[in-house]
């Protein structure tokens, strides 16, 4: 093509008519960590009125509305976005490819996130109050007892739906078409390699979500009864429904974290990943369980005893392919060089950890123990070892790992390190004792709570003080390396790291691979 | 890979900047805000306020749509000026394949809810299988049958009826859309909409061969009559719905039956309309500028992939709505 392409453009129109995936990567990354901010805040004001029994700071409704909208932002806001963000960055570089294989379109997925979350924040001042259902929206709270306020919400989710697809199908068609020459499908880098599944998923449930709210929406405005036993429909449908989403969207979540890892912890142990092609088969194999197993969140509905049985094995399932990842990732480490740079110590504390959120995954798969544990602070508790622990730490581990890369200056290793291990402390803290206030019987998505429980929930709000302040200390550093880091010029920044990325310039310039690099 | 040594690596697509997406998202977000705020006039609005809710909506859909008019039209100019490869010409490809994918995974949904009431939930209600008793006590008398002819708020009547129903009125209907439903065979009118939808798929492959073979009046005669056909599919499931509403009492309100039976054949009816729009652009497109050659028509093929699909969807809709 012409020669009108040597440099970005100046001023806004730069990030609003962005089509180079580097920009537009660069404003996903931004977004998600000013939503992880925002959701952050709300997860501190739940843990402020949780500080001690009582009520003491907002009213209950209130309380609601924080805990839906700290799920729905850290997930479709903060989590998914981040991932894309790096996917846009990534892709085209481990793959060889000059750019996504749609960029316009690229540009249209990411910006219609901001408009959509800004609708979704704003149903917190209108008329009724947001949305106080909880993040899974489970009907009837959602459709006959929701404040006039859901249709925005409904909307919204349209939007992040039609965002996400177009997100996944460009991430495959540049999988698909745009690895250089000799990068076979057996060869591409593991990160791609999730990704690439992840987009699958995507690409298959979100319009499954998309159904399941434009039900609630005929329920609420045109009076079917899709989710009303009056009319012969079925409020556990809804359930049925969302959660054939909802479970694979967390593995939506976790893969590409998986993927992350699975590029760190080679390069710092200086060995080959352990079992590569068992990594590409355990993530398809994952991929594929997560479509026949979703009634393991609902194991309390009144299902047959057939269904229990049946989604309670194949969740049991999942634990093979996940341990042979785990089980890979301490393989590599096994008798490597390492060293304990900010990404691995990460990647370290996302395997632990991780591990630990598996484990109560599996205590929570089993159906008559289910019983127990379901909607209780334990459920919390896990699932917040596997999104924070696990995303959000493979999502951090990857920023410091790749940050040098992107503009071409060292962050701070001292500050780096410090920020791991206030995180690590602060999430321990946090989340830990809400195993055993969980056991003991304590549930989720209540503003109040019985005095035994007092001493464990200050504990974990003090944890959760730490953590958040935490973030502060990541966003000063990134900030810092990049209006004043160390500049480093280095392709490779880190000497045990593989793969095409490090094969170009640092830092990486605007048009990488306009002539596409042979691949032995 | 045979794809790989075809794509011309060296004209590596990258195109400039572009304002379209940012003009799609104004679009898109005004007619987003502009519906969710009519519904709420409509639901939970003083009866005969004022507002502009209308208005944002119509303007955005018209930003929307001038939006991907310009969008798809310098998409075409780029391709007509030769600036795409051939690299690109198989994401384009992809991107459409997987599109009817997410579309497939859409009604997927609206099937899943259809088999699961008819299933599980119809014969719990009336009373079977371990929780069959509690739902005995609920709705006491509801005998499943389908299409539902009483819906389980029918079935327990008297005052107790309106606050088990949360407020809602679930009637049902007098006559379903079945085909015992119909003095004769010939006035059963989703045969007549089968048959025309199949033989519109076969009459856009018709249009595909001449295509293919450089016959430009063969294409554009069976285009038409594949549009022609869509429109009298849309027509006669106007009807349809008009004797529904009108005569049968089969609406919107009536129970599960009425949900699933309006919300499956009417996206298929949106998605007919959309299928529709896209070969009528086609067919201008050949008429009016004679774009289209014989291996390069890509505008022509999505359209009729989708086409496809559609045709596909209503084989499911005729069998499980329908028929069974």
């Amino acid at each position: 093509m012409g020669d009108h392409h040597h440099g970005p453009a100046k001023g806004l129109s730069r990030w609003l008519f962005a089509t180079n995936h580097k920009d537009i990567g660069t404003m996903y990354l931004w977004f998600s960590f000013a939503m992880f901010l925002v959701g952050g805040a709300f997860a501190m004001i739940i843990r402020a009125e949780l500080f001690q029994p009582g009520m003491q700071l907002i009213r209950p409704e209130f309380f609601n509305q924080m805990t839906t909208m700290h799920g729905l932002i850290m997930v479709f806001g903060a989590i998914m976005p981040a991932f894309v963000g790096l996917a846009n960055w990534m892709i085209p570089m481990m793959i060889g490819a000059p750019d996504m294989a749609l960029p316009r379109m690229n540009n249209w997925s990411f910006w219609i996130l901001p408009p959509a979350f800004l609708l979704l924040l704003a149903t917190m001042f209108m008329e009724g109050g947001g949305p106080a259902f909880g993040w899974t929206f489970y009907a009837p709270l959602s459709t006959t007892y929701a404040p006039p306020s859901v249709t925005f919400f409904i909307f919204g989710v349209h939007i992040l739906g039609l965002s996400s697809i177009m997100g996944s199908i460009n991430i495959v068609a540049t999988v698909m078409n745009l690895r250089a020459p000799g990068m076979t499908y057996m060869k591409m880098p593991l990160f791609v390699w999730t990704w690439f599944i992840t987009a699958y998923l995507l690409i298959a449930v979100m319009p499954v979500l998309a159904g399941a709210v434009t039900m609630m929406l005929m329920d609420i405005h045109f009076g079917t009864s899709f989710f009303s036993a009056a009319g012969g429909g079925d409020p556990v449908l809804f359930q049925h429904v969302f959660w054939f989403f909802g479970h694979p969207e967390v593995y939506i979540i976790i893969l590409p974290a998986f993927g992350v890892v699975s590029q760190i912890i080679p390069a710092f142990a200086r060995k080959p990943l352990f079992g590569y092609d068992s990594m590409v088969y355990a993530t398809a194999s994952i991929a594929f369980l997560s479509f026949i197993v979703w009634a393991h969140h609902m194991y309390t509905v009144g299902m047959p005893i057939a269904g229990e049985l049946f989604f309670m094995y194949a969740t049991m399932l999942i634990a093979v392919p996940t341990g042979v990842k785990v089980f890979n990732w301490i393989t590599t480490m096994w008798r490597g060089a390492m060293t304990f740079e900010t990404p691995m110590l990460f990647c370290i504390g996302f395997v632990v950890l991780f591990t630990i959120g598996g484990f109560t995954g599996l205590m929570l798969s089993i159906a008559p123990s289910d019983f127990q544990y379901h909607d209780s602070y334990f459920v919390v508790a896990h699932f917040h070892y596997v999104m924070v622990a696990g995303a959000v730490f493979s999502m951090t581990a990857a920023v410091y790992y790749w940050l040098p890369k992107w503009c071409g200056k060292m962050y701070n290793e001292t500050m780096g390190k410090t920020h791991f291990w206030i995180s690590f402390i602060g999430f321990n803290v946090t989340f830990f004792p809400q195993h055993f206030v969980g056991l003991a019987g304590m549930p989720r998505r209540i503003p109040d709570y019985a005095l035994q429980f007092a001493d464990f929930n200050m504990i974990s709000s003090i944890g959760a003080f730490i953590y958040g302040a935490s973030q502060i200390l990541f966003l000063y550093n990134v900030i810092a390396t990049i209006v004043g880091g160390k500049p480093i010029s280095d392709e490779k920044v880190w000497d045990g790291a593989e793969g095409l990325e490090w094969t170009v310039p640092t830092p990486a310039p605007f048009h990488t691979f306009s002539t596409p690099p042979q691949v032995r | 890979m045979a794809m790989q040594e075809t794509a011309t690596h060296e004209e590596y697509y990258v195109p400039e900047k572009s304002g379209m997406a940012v003009s799609a998202t104004i679009g898109l977000v005004m007619s987003i805000f502009g519906a969710a705020n009519v519904l709420n006039d409509m639901t939970f609005g003083e009866p005969g306020a004022e507002t502009n809710s209308w208005a944002i909506l119509i303007a955005g859909l018209f930003w929307f749509v001038g939006t991907l008019f310009v969008w798809f039209r310098s998409t075409i100019r780029e391709n007509l000026a030769g600036m795409n490869s051939g690299q690109l010409k198989k994401s384009y490809v992809l991107g459409m394949f997987w599109f009817i994918f997410s579309e497939v995974m859409f009604f997927f949904a609206f099937f899943g809810a259809l088999f699961y009431v008819r299933v599980l939930v119809g014969p719990w209600l009336a009373g079977e299988g371990e929780a069959g008793a509690m739902n005995h006590l609920l709705w006491g008398g509801f005998e499943f049958e389908w299409p539902m002819k009483q819906t389980p708020q029918e079935a327990v009547g008297g005052a107790a009826a309106q606050a088990i129903a949360n407020n809602g009125s679930f009637v049902s209907p007098g006559t379903s859309m079945a085909f015992s439903e119909v003095s004769a065979w010939y006035k059963w009118l989703p045969l007549w909409n089968t048959i025309i939808l199949l033989s519109s798929s076969v009459t856009v492959h018709i249009a595909h061969l001449g295509l293919l073979k450089g016959d430009r009046k063969q294409f554009n005669l069976w285009l038409g009559i594949t549009v022609t056909l869509a429109l009298i599919f849309l027509y006669i499931q106007y009807v349809e719905y008009y004797e529904a509403y009108a005569h049968f009492g089969l609406t919107l309100n009536s129970g599960i039956y009425g949900s699933t039976f309006f919300m499956l054949t009417g996206f298929h009816g949106f998605h007919v309309a959309m299928g529709m729009t896209m070969l009528l652009i086609q067919l201008i497109r050949s008429v009016r500028h004679g774009h289209f050659t014989s291996d390069d028509h890509f505008g022509f093929e999505a359209s009729s992939w989708y086409w496809h699909f559609v045709d596909v969807v209503w084989v499911g809709l005729f069998l499980f709505v329908y028929i069974l």
